[in-house]
């Protein structure tokens, strides 16, 4: 897989000992699968309690902000950053002799334990890694539902709509719901119009949290056409963000909303 | 200019406000038949459709109208009393200014407190800049100084806009600088239509009320205050007026400009520049206008919310230069 890219000879053979993590889903992988004192920084990301299903974990250690100079001053072996992280940053860090590594990221569930297995490979703690990936495994084939059950659209702020290639709309179908988005064939992620999602008529709109502070972004989602849709309301949250087993969690609170749902 | 062609000209304007509006509530991403929209408009409650057409298209509709209406009022009404055509809400800062009052009182959540909030503060950052138009260009109102003193208050209500907007908690305010300038009707609610409209019939009103005074003023100030004409009473009701509906219209849809300036521009013609009728002509055919624009921004780009005043300016602009360049000429 070409996922997978580290750039050292050397750390093929020897284990890092001083690895810092720059990017929020590979911070939780990380903390995961970490010896204790492993891994010696997480992003800032990772201890935002709206971002990041493991906020309180992450305080234990300290944060870096993803720049090149402070992370250089850790004195790190490895650093480990997700596929879409600074370029620019990754570049210096591999000119000043760090080894690097970058994780994809995730469109659908079955590359999550794949991701488990690389993060474990990547930190010499593939033992411990399989054991988190079959368990991961098990028990997304026991959560596994056929997707029969009552329509559910996502609705951002600025009409932003996931589509079906998302690791969001995996979350959803194994939950058991049907996602709007493969009606209309919206395979790619973008605005939706206000008037196409509510002809659509969805059961359930899953929303962003609001932010403090206005925006304008942010209240199309509570525009009186919605409202009087009369559909279920819910938010997706922390545990939606990243492919890492935390992805469990929203799939059960899924499963007993819709449980409430169809009542 | 003769009773019959006034009459025409009105029939014209309404008829064309009211074709417009039909095309407005027929046009979306939704392709409904014509039947389907009329129906689901005046009845059904509930089901889909009624929802699209009631609660989505037809505020959209309205607003575009009262919008409308306000700024084609305010621009005729500025350059009447200035006797300048170049006088506009957008272009001498009395947009962007209503807008930094309108986005200060969302931040702070005062708008989300008190019902009327959003719309007054909006009257009253508009009205700061006109007052300060006056102070500054004079009773006669030079273009020079008008221009200059337009160009600044517009940067400075931009630019503080802008800090406000970045100074917010919520990540998303900052790039909502771009509506605050260039305005957008999408997505609008009845709710913003409630808070606007008795601000926006108040500055018609007050603005309506001037269309006598106006006409005098075209003699110079000497011979309309010979004719009893209050001028200081005038210049308030003037200010007030069009404090409000600038104010109202953007604090609920962002600053659109060029409106005030394309629509007296292109009516002055046709009723022998006589404001008191100007002033009614500019209103519905700033209603016009802003329908067209808007359905102009739905058709070109369904799926990227293309703003209102990108529109307006491609429209507008052009027509400015000619005035700046038939302006010049006349002063030479």
């Amino acid at each position: 897989m070409a996922a997978l890219m580290v750039n050292s000879a050397a750390d093929a053979q020897t284990a890092p000992l001083r690895v810092v993590s720059m990017n929020l889903c590979t911070d939780q992988l990380a903390m995961m699968l970490a010896d204790k004192g492993q891994l010696i920084s997480v992003s800032d990301i990772a201890t935002d309690p709206n971002m990041s299903p493991m906020a309180e974990a992450a305080r234990a250690y300290p944060i870096n902000h993803g720049q090149a100079e402070e992370i250089f001053l850790m004195r790190p072996d490895l650093v480990v950053a997700g596929r879409y992280s600074d370029p620019v940053v990754l570049d210096m860090l591999r000119r000043l002799g760090i080894a690097t590594a970058q994780i994809d990221i995730v469109s659908n569930l079955d590359q999550v334990s794949d991701r488990i297995r690389e993060m474990g490979e990547i930190l010499h703690q593939t033992a411990r890694a399989g054991e988190l990936a079959d368990a991961f495994e098990a028990d997304l084939a026991r959560l596994r539902a056929a997707p029969t059950g009552p329509r559910a659209a996502f609705y951002y702020p600025n009409s932003y709509s996931l589509g079906t290639g998302t690791l969001s709309h995996e979350i959803i179908t194994i939950a058991g719901f049907r996602h709007i988005a493969e009606e209309m064939g919206r395979s790619r992620s973008g605005r939706l119009d206000l008037e196409l999602l509510t002809l659509a008529q969805p059961d359930l709109l899953i929303h962003a949290e609001l932010y403090s502070g206005n925006s304008r972004s942010e209240e199309v989602m509570s525009h009186p056409a919605l409202a009087n849709l009369g559909a279920m309301r819910t938010q997706s949250n922390a545990d939606w963000v990243c492919g890492t087993p935390v992805v469990l969690r929203a799939i059960q609170d899924l499963r007993a909303l819709r449980a409430r749902m169809e009542g | 200019m003769s009773g019959v062609s006034q009459k025409l000209l009105f029939t014209g304007l309404g008829l064309m406000v009211g074709l417009l509006t039909l095309a407005s509530l027929l046009i979306g991403p939704a392709g409904f038949s014509i039947a389907d929209s009329l129906a689901a408009l005046f009845g059904g409650t509930g089901d889909a459709v009624s929802l699209v057409m009631q609660e989505i298209r037809l505020p959209r509709a309205l607003l575009a109208i009262m919008v409308g209406i306000s700024l084609g009022l305010s621009g005729a009404a500025l350059q009447g009393y200035l006797r300048n055509p170049l006088a506009e809400p957008g272009l001498i800062g009395v947009s962007s200014s209503a807008a930094f009052g309108a986005v200060v009182t969302l931040q702070t959540g005062l708008a989300a407190q008190m019902m009327f909030a959003l719309p007054f503060f909006g009257l009253f950052g508009a009205g700061v800049a006109v007052v300060l138009l006056l102070l500054l260009a004079g009773p006669r109102g030079g273009s020079l100084t008008l221009i200059l003193a337009g160009i600044a208050i517009s940067a400075l209500a931009a630019a503080l806009t802008s800090l406000v907007l970045n100074l917010s908690p919520n990540p998303f305010a900052t790039s909502e600088i771009v509506f605050w300038m260039l305005g957008s009707l999408a997505d609008r609610s009845f709710s913003h239509i409630t808070i606007a409209l008795p601000f926006m019939v108040l500055g018609w009103i007050l603005i309506l009320s001037t269309s006598r005074g106006l006409d005098a003023l075209i003699l110079g100030e000497d011979a309309a205050a010979s004719l009893g004409i209050n001028l200081t009473r005038l210049r308030w009701v003037l200010v007030l007026g069009v404090a409000a509906c600038t104010g109202a219209a953007t604090s609920v849809v962002g600053a659109i400009g060029f409106v005030g300036l394309v629509v007296p521009h292109i009516l002055r013609p046709f009723v022998g520049a006589r404001p008191s009728r100007l002033l009614p002509a500019s209103a519905l055919g700033g209603a016009a206008l802003v329908l067209a624009a808007d359905i102009a921004a739905r058709i070109i780009l369904p799926d990227r919310d293309l703003k209102l005043g990108v529109v307006m300016a491609i429209i507008g602009a052009p027509v400015f230069l000619h005035l700046i360049y038939r302006t010049r000429r006349a002063e030479l």
